[in-house]
């Protein structure tokens, strides 16, 4: 074992990591700036330095930084040294000689590493009396904030932005103290990731400027660990709210996930809890329009309803497993619909089914950043699954760390590594239709339709395993192209296949499978990834359900009286015509949401549902993730969680019917008192689910007899803030579905399970660094264990199904005469529904074009003619994109719109 | 149109080309073409910065933060020549200072300004390796020892001959 | 050895200008490189130099011997190498690189091949300083006679070794100077300091095997090889080899440079070959090795400049151009002006550097301008101290600029009193 001696105590620690991480592991506060877990070493800003002595014999040591030293056995450093002190002491002086005295008002306040570590180093006289440097600000659009005169130059933001994210409009610029981090110009930040720089950042430089609007110190805010609903990846997100408003979101550390970033859709895309959108109150179609009712009238309302005749329910991939689950309990399971059309179901049950099959390893984000040769497979990652993305882009820089051990530079030098790998070679294959921002970091991209990928696809999985069934017909360079890639995947250690749902095409994901298990016969650390497209779309998979197809057959028989539809808006599924054609057909419609979609309009009854962040329950990720969002706010009254209006549902309809009551009566429905109920009855009803208990603890669930405390002990203002209404203490709200008190009451501590941590803080450090505090290793799993459970056993070694998969190989594209093949152009923002609805990424979302190809270009304007009607679009030439193919930002253009389908395409204004 | 804004040749532009192409990596060329077009131009502006960027395949802050990091690379407009007076030690030593305050007081402008007629602009330099004949001073491509007063006026007059 | 023995700038006549490629050849030219291709194998090159006590002219004083011998052994046709003379020279107070390859600039390409040769680099830089505009002109001039002659280009000589330079002109920064700021720089980044390892011999330019080596100290190759390392070693004095470029700026008679043998004495360099001070001026102390070096005063007048002797002596040979502050210019002007040097050319890349040399400058400021203060002293020491150890910040840039301030600040303490007391400057700078 390794071990340390630090201030003349041993400590245990690990070989391979430096002797910073060495000493925050072992409990030390040792300030530091530059170093980042994910981001390694680099010496800048010198602050972390520590008296190192060669043996126990030397008495006088020498300074070092503790993140440029390697940990080696029997190393003795003292922190406490005074001369180590005074420099560390010196270097917060440095740092501070430019940095304004702005605390109180700078929204850095109170969760400030700067401020943590001046305080932790003992500076606190001034004594530069110099004139201090200024900057100008820059407008970087409307995520971040930008304050420059704070900045002490510790170049994290640029090393993230470009080394780690890929950005390139965020540079350093000019010299010695006058070093500025900015745009070249004002103008919003690029990269998909900008809103990481908010918690990279060190001090207040880069702000999150929605935030700002409705800015609160963190200690008065309330945080509840909670999931990302903007995506399939899942990734763990803290939501911050004061009184009855979601302030911001930020991260929530997932070792196998997210780990320490976000993407700007999940950080900035919560909005919409906020928006005018929002249904607040129950509202009855009273002579064709909608009219608030109080919660008990709506409700009978729908118990007279139910007695018509048959309810059907329709479920959404966004609405939670418990919304959905009880929405099965009230209708009953013949009747009860995922709310997908027949190509998403099939395909979001295909890639449930081959991930469940799979006889390698189905990685988790995190895993995936170590696959040294990864193919994707006609899916645009960076759009459909950003933050998948950004683990692929750090896979690219497995070849260089060999190197890196070869010359016997540590991998967390990164500047070092950086330099030695300059020229390694990448492992990462794209086939994509149309660029992605992964483009410049892989070692091939290839441009072609779905089916042409699927083709090459299944072709690679021959290459692989003879045995997998022959492409033929591929031309010269789709050959070469799968002897690369085939090569290089076969001489990996953890090769990895992405594909996904974008196209609808499941010949895509049978192709991606069908290699991955090829790779699976030799490398058992052959990996599968499949991206689906909403947060829940694998819960749905998992539980299963009709139609939307089969529901708008059993309307058009006349055998629906009431449809019960949970958070979906059926024109982003079905065409104009045929929302219209289900709504004639089924007299009453109840529509339970927290958002106004277009068909509320025509609906009998709407009744408001909790979002995410007002309710709690579970979803399962694209990788079988089970994980637990909590409630972080207390809306009033007739909002409610979307599987308690069912249960109100329930109960009304069994006042009234008693068959029915006797059918609810069995689910159970009616007498859950809380969340956990419903994931236990879940669990019984459905097997495959049953491990989702375990996401997260109940609400029963306590620390030294207290429930957990969701606010820090500095919170203040909780009378004050509501002094105009009344003075009086108010009592903190509270949820039967959460062991959280709302309040700064109870207990936290870095080793609660880590799907309960409401925020980070420990003693001295108040930022979000404080998150070292929580980790058993820097980096790797939290002290309290794990968030989430996997769904999906691990595979069976022994048990090798021979290429299932590996059917129906699609003819190659041949390009028609008259249409063109239109694909889906998935947009980061403005594709996926609820993000569109939060002001910040709306404006970040630029208009909808035609994207075609370069030869294609011609009028500036064209017309697409889609089934739902003529669309004319300003049109986009995009270089690679193959002949006889356009792409178009579905939802913002046709909004049922979702996958590939050939349309005829004329100038604009010409007569169709 | 000032030439500022007007594009590149496309003779400098190919210039750029092979230039990035003699490096392993593009980027490499970046300080070379930069001063290639601020030969060209006089200094490099905006436009052109983005220019060259495109050209190497660099992002303009990417670029930008290379041309504002080197003191030689020009980001304003310079006057028709430049004067570089050396302030290290040795020429400070030998009486800088006083040059730099007639330099200032003759040209009624400030180190790091441009004087009205657009003909001058006075820079500070760092040691021009002619200590052994401090003061020293650099005029557009020339470099000039033992500078004295009578030296500057003369020279001052001639730079100010407007072009031919 | 006589003084009369001056290898580096025998050739260099200020009228007739460099040699072209025949009177360099007819002048011994060329005739290193012969051997050297034909007779010697890579690796006797190196051991040739490595025992002629050759050290690193650049500063930092490393034998260049030793410093090859860490490149990976690989012969030119099988792996991208880099040699690199660092022309970067911007250590105010030194002019000797100029003057070599002004002067005489096929003799750098020579040093170069022969280097190059040693390690087995195909590809030779010239990293020049943006201002050196005539160095430049003959540079590309010889390196065209050269390539013309057959020295540069493919199968040199025959021999099946290839090299070719190339000149890569810089923009003003003197950290370009440091050798790892230099590959940053050449691969088209700001040019902020690397750690290491990967040292450049293992590591360098584009992550290739690169050495980077002075001028002066590249310009020593052709000698070594063509006379033998016992003949150069035996040219210095002390226990280095060879000669050394020395000059001196400041108020003396005849400042210049001369070409002597590394560890003449200080007393010999200033007062015979610069000739004294300037009539009506005294020495009050000096830089020995340009700006970088701390200060030492007339008690040092006696000390053989070679590495060891001024290191004893408390300061670095460094460049080997001395500085001279005379008794009628002020000494916290003079560190004035030096620290903004400094200041100024700081990277920005680690706190210390980056924000305590301005902070150094401005109180210089302010004790020059008459509104020092007692506790500014103590600010100025703590600095000293704490910039000055090397590994408190990232590279050799702030030691460097602490090395003057360091020392002066006891030299001169009196001085530093004056100033504060008399709210100003007693001296006046003559200027
Ligand atoms: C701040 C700084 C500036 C330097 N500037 C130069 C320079 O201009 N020229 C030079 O040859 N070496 C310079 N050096 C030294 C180089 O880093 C390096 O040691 C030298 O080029 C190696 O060559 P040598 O072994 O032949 O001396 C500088 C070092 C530092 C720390
Ligand atoms: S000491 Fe630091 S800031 Fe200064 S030049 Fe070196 S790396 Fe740059
Ligand atoms: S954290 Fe060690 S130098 Fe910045």
């Amino acid at each position: 074992m390794t071990t340390i001696r630090i201030d003349g105590r041993e400590w245990p620690t690990r070989p391979g990591i430096n002797l910073l991480q060495a000493c925050l592991e072992a409990g030390a506060n040792l300030p530091y700036f530059c170093w980042h877990p994910e981001l390694g070493s680099v010496g800048a800003c010198r602050q972390c330095a520590v008296r190192q002595f060669s043996g126990p014999d030397d008495r006088t040591g020498r300074l070092v930084m503790a993140c440029m030293t390697p940990v080696s056995d029997g190393a003795i450093i003292a922190i406490e040294d005074a001369q180590a002190r005074a420099f560390r002491e010196g270097v917060i002086e440095w740092m501070m000689v430019n940095h304004p005295h702005d605390c109180p008002v700078c929204e850095e306040g109170g969760e400030c590493h700067l401020q943590d570590m001046t305080v932790m180093t003992g500076h606190n006289q001034r004594r530069y009396r110099f004139t201090k440097r200024t900057h100008r600000n820059q407008d970087l659009g409307p995520f971040v904030k930008h304050e420059m005169n704070r900045c002490i130059a510790c170049y994290r933001c640029v090393r993230f932005y470009r080394d780690y994210a890929g950005g390139d409009d965020l540079a350093a610029f000019a010299s010695h103290d006058s070093v500025y981090f900015g745009r070249a110009e004002d103008g919003a930040l690029q990269n998909a990731f900008s809103g990481n720089l908010v918690e990279i950042c060190p001090t207040g430089v880069f702000t999150d400027k929605p935030f700002s609007g409705v800015y609160t110190r963190k200690w008065d805010l309330r945080g509840a660990p909670s999931v990302c609903v903007h995506c399939a990846v899942g990734c763990n997100i803290i939501v911050n709210a004061r009184e009855e408003s979601v302030r911001r979101i930020v991260n929530r550390y997932n070792a196998a996930v997210n780990r320490y970033m976000l993407c700007d859709r999940g950080r900035f895309g919560h909005g919409f809890v906020n928006a005018d959108s929002r249904i607040r109150m129950p509202m009855r179609s009273i002579d064709g329009h909608p009219a608030p009712v109080p919660t008990r009238d709506a409700v009978m309302q729908f118990a007279r309803m139910a007695a018509d005749g048959p309810v059907v329910g329709i479920a959404s991939p966004r609405a939670s497993m418990e919304t959905c689950f009880s929405l099965r309990a009230l209708v009953g399971e013949a009747r009860f619909s995922t709310g997908q059309t027949q190509v998403e179901q099939a395909c979001g049950q295909l890639a449930c089914t081959l991930l469940r099959q799979h006889p390698g390893v189905i990685p988790s984000l995190h895993e995936m950043e170590s696959a040294d040769g990864v193919l994707v497979l006609g899916e645009d990652v960076c759009a459909t699954a950003p933050r998948l993305g950004l683990s692929l882009r750090q896979s690219v820089r497995q070849p260089s760390f060999p190197m890196a051990d070869a010359a016997k530079v540590p991998r967390w030098m990164d500047a070092a590594v950086r330099t030695i790998g300059c020229d390694a070679p990448s492992g990462l294959f794209i086939l994509t239709p149309a660029p992605t921002d992964l483009d410049p970091v892989a070692a091939q991209c290839f441009r072609a339709v779905p089916d042409d990928i699927a083709r090459i696809g299944f072709a690679i999985a021959h290459r692989i395993d003879p045995s997998a069934p022959t492409v033929t017909d591929l031309t010269d360079e789709q050959v070469r192209l799968v002897e690369h890639a085939a090569a290089t995947l076969l001489a990996a250690k953890k090769p990895l296949v992405v594909s996904g749902m974008q196209y609808g095409s499941p010949a895509l994901m049978r192709a991606a499978a069908a290699i991955a298990s090829a790779l699976a016969r030799t490398i058992p650390a052959s990996g599968l990834s499949l991206v689906l497209p909403e947060c829940n779309s694998m819960g749905l998979a998992l539980l299963g359900g009709l139609t939307l197809e089969a529901v708008m057959a059993q309307a058009r028989a006349g055998k629906i009286a009431t449809l019960v539809i949970a958070e979906n808006d059926l024109t982003r599924r079905l065409s104009p015509a045929a929302v219209v054609e289900l709504l004639e057909a089924v007299p009453n419609i109840v529509i339970i949401d927290h958002t106004d979609t277009p068909p509320c309009r025509d609906a009998t009854l709407v009744l408001p549902a909790a979002a995410f962040s007002e309710c709690s329950g579970t979803l399962v990720s694209q990788e079988g993730r089970a994980q637990r969002f909590f409630q972080a706010v207390y809306p009033p009254q007739p909002i409610r969680a979307g599987w308690r209006w069912m249960q109100a549902l329930a109960r009304a309809q069994g006042c009234v019917n008693v068959q029915a009551a006797a059918r609810i009566q069995a689910t159970g429905l009616t007498t859950w008192q809380g969340l956990d109920d419903v994931i236990a009855a879940l669990g019984r009803a459905c097997p495959i689910l049953a491990g989702m208990v375990d996401a997260a603890p109940g609400a029963d669930y306590r620390i030294d007899g207290q429930k957990l405390r969701s606010q820090t002990y500095r919170a203040s203002g909780r009378t004050v803030i509501r002094s105009h209404i009344s003075v009086r203490d108010q009592p903190p709200p509270g949820s039967p579905d959460t062991p959280f008190s709302s309040s700064m009451e109870g207990a936290y501590t870095p080793d609660m399970p880590p799907s309960l941590v409401p925020g980070y803080q420990v003693p001295s450090w108040n930022s979000v660094q404080s998150l070292n505090r929580f980790q058993h290793e820097i980096g790797g799993d939290m002290r309290g264990g794990i968030s989430g459970v996997r769904l999906f056993p691990a595979p069976d070694a022994t048990d090798h199904p021979t290429h299932p998969c590996a059917t129906d190989i699609p003819a190659a594209f041949a390009r028609a005469e008259d249409s063109v093949l239109v694909l889906p152009d998935t947009r980061l923002f403005g594709s996926e529904e609820l993000s569109m609805l939060s002001p910040p990424v709306a404006a970040r979302a630029t208009p909808p074009t035609l994207r075609v190809p370069t030869g294609a270009a011609g009028p500036a304007h064209m017309t697409l003619h889609l089934p739902d009607g003529a669309h004319t679009l300003p049109v986009e030439p995009l270089a690679g994109l193959p002949d006889g193919v356009v792409l178009c930002p579905s939802h913002m253009v046709s909004p049922a719109f979702m996958f590939p389908c050939m349309a005829r395409i004329t100038p604009a204004g010409e007569a169709t | 149109m000032s030439i500022a804004e007007q594009p590149l040749s496309g003779d400098l532009r190919a210039e750029i080309r092979a230039l990035a192409q003699a490096e392993p990596h593009p980027r490499g060329a970046s300080v070379a073409a930069l001063r290639l077009v601020q030969a060209h131009m006089g200094w490099i502006s905006t436009p052109h910065l983005n220019e060259v960027a495109d050209v190497l395949g660099m992002s303009a802050a990417d670029l930008d933060g290379i041309a504002t990091y080197f003191n030689l690379l020009f980001r304003r407009p310079v006057g028709r020549h430049v004067i570089m007076l050396c302030d290290s030690v040795s020429c400070w030593i030998m009486g800088r200072e006083r040059l730099c305050a007639h330099l200032c007081h003759t040209l009624d402008i400030q180190p790091g300004q441009t004087t009205a007629d657009d003909a001058i602009t006075f820079l500070p330099i760092v040691c021009l390796g002619h200590c052994d004949h401090a003061p020293a001073m650099l005029v557009d491509d020339t470099l000039y020892g033992d500078v004295d007063t009578p030296t500057l006026d003369h020279l001052i007059d001639t730079l100010r001959e407007p072009p031919p | 050895m006589s003084h009369a023995e001056r290898p580096l700038t025998a050739m260099i006549d200020p009228v007739t200008g460099p040699p072209d490629c025949a009177a360099y050849e007819r002048a011994g030219g060329w005739q290193a490189t012969r051997t050297a291709l034909r007779t010697l194998a890579p690796a006797e090159v190196v051991d040739i130099v490595t025992r002629s006590r050759l050290r690193g002219r650049g500063g930092a004083g490393f034998g260049t011997g030793q410093k090859w011998s860490f490149v990976p052994r690989e012969p030119a046709s099988e792996r991208c190498k880099y040699l690199i003379a660092n022309a970067d020279e911007m250590e105010p107070g030194t002019f000797k690189d100029r003057w070599l390859m002004e002067g005489n600039p096929l003799q750098l390409v020579e040093g170069m091949l022969l280097a190059a040769y040693a390690i087995q680099a195909g590809h030779g830089i010239i990293f020049l300083r943006g201002e050196y505009h005539l160095a430049r002109t003959r540079l590309h001039d010889a390196i065209a006679q050269a390539r013309h002659g057959g020295w540069l280009g493919q199968d040199i000589l025959g021999s099946g070794f290839s090299f070719d330079i190339h000149v890569h002109v810089s923009a003003g920064r003197y950290i370009c100077g440091e050798e790892t700021a230099l590959l940053t720089a050449l691969e088209g980044r700001r040019a902020t300091p690397r750690s290491k390892p990967p040292f450049p011999q293992t590591g360098g330019l584009w992550g290739a095997p690169s050495v980077v080596n002075n001028v002066e100290t590249l310009s020593n190759l052709p000698h070594i090889i063509a006379n033998g390392p016992e003949w150069f070693a035996g040219l210095g004095i002390g226990p280095d080899g060879g000669t050394k470029i020395y000059g001196v700026s400041g108020r003396v008679r005849r400042p210049g440079a001369w070409e002597l043998p590394i560890g003449t004495p200080l007393r010999e360099i200033i007062e015979e070959h610069a000739g004294g001070m300037q009539p009506g001026y005294g020495l009050r102390a000096l830089l020995p090795g340009g700006a970088s070096t701390a200060f030492v005063d007339d008690t040092a007048l006696d000390m053989a400049m070679d590495y060891a002797s001024v290191e004893k002596a408390g300061s670095r040979l460094g460049t080997g151009m001395a500085i001279i502050l005379d008794d009628r210019t002020c000494p916290v002007g003079m560190l004035r002006n030096l620290e903004h040097f400094f200041a100024q050319e700081s990277c920005g890349w680690c706190t210390p550097c980056r924000d305590g040399l301005p902070w150094v400058e401005r109180l210089l400021d302010a004790i020059e301008a008459g509104t020092g203060m007692a506790e500014d002293i103590d600010q100025l020491d703590r600095h000293a101290r704490m910039l000055g150890t090397p590994g408190h910040t990232f590279c050799a840039h702030a030691p460097g600029a602490m090395a003057p301030l360091a020392s002066g600040l006891k030299l001169f303490a009196r001085d530093f009193a004056d100033h504060i007391a008399g709210r100003g400057c007693p001296l006046r700078h003559a200027a």
